[in-house]
């Protein structure tokens, strides 16, 4: 086997050690100025009153998974492409992270939505294909418990995430579509240069501190990960010591 | 076609009409989806009429999804799946007509099929021809998206299911194309070539994308 | 799986590789099949088609039979006839059967136009032999080829192989049994120390 494959892990789990500690604590840094500007700093809307600092939650979270799932194309891309051995415990790491910022979108956007619409579930086109997104995050998690071998479990994986990349934007623009035709307008809308500063800088502010969290809490599933892999390798070792005869231990793989 | 193609598609289309074949049941399948939500939604014919061409479509998408299990796991069973990755043909090309086989004997009957159910849903005829035209034009995204899920559950031995999970959401965009041209056929919001050709669109993206996944997925599944 | 493999086979020559039980024979001719992916090394046939891979020039004969008990014997095999993509290769000289003639030559030509499901065990096999007469590839790959065939198929079997080896072609067989092939070389596979599987993970 390729020294290349042994030792990069070793490697990455030192590199993860050096600079976990300081990304968390940069990261508690931006939640603290983040939350505080969101709460006591950011005005009131004049119409939602303090419900409208859901938004500082909502549209981190929403940023969010966009940007797992563009993390997980990335992996993906690697795990096929350059066959990079991290690649693949990244994007599966990445997955229910993902789907937990996606979550909290939905639930937020839910919680936002009955002071605003009166109803907790409107199918409006974003919260639309947030759902769809959380339905591919779990389908993609499912697909990684069901197979037994991690290494062919990944190759699909990545497969159906770079299919599911190509597709996000058409079941976007599908889902944009669909709801014009059955619903005009929408209700939620930050476009661009219309949002004041005193909402957009604990907005960015909260951004940056969740974009920090994500990677924590990604590289600290990227360590628990590796270190499940050894535990299976130590384990299937220990099953080939026990035995003589190496019987057990190099099934051929049908 | 080439001859090697031509015995590929006799084959599948073979196996799929005879003993141990799935042709019929996608189209029984169809039929029980359509005859259940009326006893779900009431026997309204007004209420009917106006989402029978969703119930169609709908039908016709778990009908093929559910359908597509076997796909690519029974050739991986007895071991041909093995031979023909090292038979020297574009897996790509035997993905596709595997896939036109499949769709020939299990999608094309649920277009057949939707004139008929039509009735029990108290179409019109405008509406009836909108629907068969925009399932004949959209199974086959549906074929060939559901393939990419049966080539990544080809190694469960429980894979039906979870291809379907992985599918839906891959199979929204021709679900809505789908259902909105054959309403704008009945209610013209927009005019009925508008979306009618983006489905057509979303038809021939799929027969790109779908072949290059599964057989990407179908490489890796056989070490 | 596999470490410090390395063997060359010469133009009519069958290459036996034994080995216990798990060792990895049937590993080796998927791997030799393309069937399983090379971590490192490479695999080159020479004097083949250079558009190619090696085991594009190769037929796969293993454990499973290929055999579609709807499709009729005939049907089976000139699916495989048609499907299958016919390699040259400089030197060799195999002898093509008709589909009929094949299934003559083993034995089940009556069965030809009856659903496969009517076989047994041997007669499906034999059927699945048949598919590397009807296309010319000049490597053979049989893993336990005589498995589920009696004494008289097992003969004929060995026949063919002989025959295959005479008109310039390669085999390569993993098998428990003695087969009195004409050129023959063998190959043992042992077992590494364990630690290797696990090094093998990549992350130990």
């Amino acid at each position: 086997m390729a020294f290349w494959d042994y030792a990069n892990p070793t490697r990455f789990l030192r590199f993860v050690q050096a600079v976990l500690p300081w990304l968390t604590g940069l990261c508690l840094l931006f939640f603290a100025v983040g939350l505080y500007m969101s709460f006591f700093v950011a005005p009131e809307d004049y119409q939602q009153g303090d419900t409208v600092r859901i938004m500082y939650i909502h549209v981190p979270a929403a940023w969010l998974c966009m940007m797992c799932y563009s993390v997980m194309t990335l992996s993906s891309i690697g795990t096929l492409v350059w066959k990079h051995p991290l690649a693949d415990v990244s994007a599966k790491s990445a997955a229910p992270i993902g789907a937990a910022f996606t979550f909290m979108a939905l639930v937020t956007g839910a919680l936002w939505g009955k002071p605003m619409w009166g109803t907790y579930w409107v199918w409006d086109a974003r919260l639309t294909s947030v759902l769809v997104l959380f339905i591919m995050y779990l389908g993609l998690m499912t697909l990684w418990r069901t197979m037994e071998d991690p290494i062919k479990a990944g190759k699909a994986a990545a497969v159906l995430t770079l299919v599911g990349a190509l597709n996000l934007p058409i079941i976007k623009f599908s889902v944009d579509w669909w709801n014009t035709l059955h619903q005009p307008a929408s209700v939620m809308r930050f476009d661009g240069p219309t949002i004041h500063p005193d909402i957009l800088w604990p907005l960015l502010v909260m951004a940056v501190a969740f974009t920090l969290m994500f990677f924590v809490l990604h590289l600290m599933a990227m360590r628990n990960e590796i270190l499940r892999r050894r535990v299976r390798a130590l384990r299937m070792r220990a099953a080939s010591a026990a035995q003589p005869a190496p019987a057990g231990a190099a099934q051929p793989a049908e | 076609m080439t001859s090697w193609a031509m015995a590929l598609f006799q084959r599948d289309l073979r196996l799929s009409v005879r003993v141990g074949g799935s042709a019929l049941v996608g189209v029984l399948f169809f039929l029980a989806v359509v005859t259940v939500i009326p006893f779900g939604v009431g026997p309204d014919l007004n209420l009917l009429a106006r989402i029978g061409p969703a119930i169609l479509w709908i039908g016709a998408l778990l009908a093929t999804l559910l359908g597509l299990d076997r796909l690519f796991q029974a050739d991986r069973d007895d071991g041909t799946l093995d031979l023909m990755l090292m038979a020297g043909r574009p897996l790509e090309l035997v993905v596709l007509i595997k896939c036109l086989a499949h769709w020939t004997a299990t999608g094309l009957p649920l277009v057949v099929a939707a004139p008929v159910l039509g009735i029990f849903l108290n179409l019109d005829p405008v509406s009836m021809a909108a629907v068969t035209a925009t399932l004949l034009v959209g199974t086959p995204a549906l074929t060939l998206i559901g393939a990419i899920g049966a080539s990544l559950t080809v190694s469960l031995r429980r894979g039906g299911l979870l291809l379907a999970v992985l599918g839906v959401p891959l199979a929204i965009p021709v679900l809505i194309f789908g259902v909105s041209s054959a309403d704008a056929a009945i209610r013209d919001p927009v005019p009925f070539l508008t979306p009618f050709l983006i489905l057509c669109a979303l038809s021939l993206i799929a027969a790109v994308i779908g072949p290059i996944a599964s057989a990407t997925a179908l490489r890796f599944a056989s070490d | 799986m596999f470490q410090d493999l390395s063997f060359t086979l010469s133009q009519g020559t069958a290459l036996v590789v034994t080995g216990a039980n798990g060792i990895g024979k049937s590993s080796l001719l998927r791997t030799l099949a393309g069937l399983v992916a090379l971590a490192g090394g490479a695999i080159r046939f020479d004097g083949g088609e250079d558009d190619r891979p090696a085991h594009e020039h190769a037929h796969y004969f293993g454990h499973q039979d290929s055999v579609k008990p709807a499709l009729s014997v005939l049907e089976n095999l000139e699916f495989w006839q048609s499907f299958t993509a016919p390699t040259a290769a400089t030197g060799f000289t195999g002898d093509l059967h008709k589909p009929m003639g094949a299934l003559e030559l083993l034995g089940i030509g009556h069965t030809a136009h009856l659903p496969a499901a009517y076989l047994s065990a041997g007669q499906k096999r034999r059927l699945s032999l048949s598919r590397l007469l009807v296309t010319a590839r000049p490597i053979w790959l049989m893993d336990e080829p005589t498995s589920a065939l009696d004494k008289n198929s097992e003969a004929l079997l060995l026949s063919l192989m002989n025959g295959h080896l005479e008109t310039g072609g390669l085999i390569v067989t993993a098998t428990h049994t003695q087969l009195a092939l004409a050129k023959v070389q063998t190959l043992h596979l042992k077992a590494a120390q364990p630690a290797e599987q696990a090094l093998e993970e990549g992350f130990l």
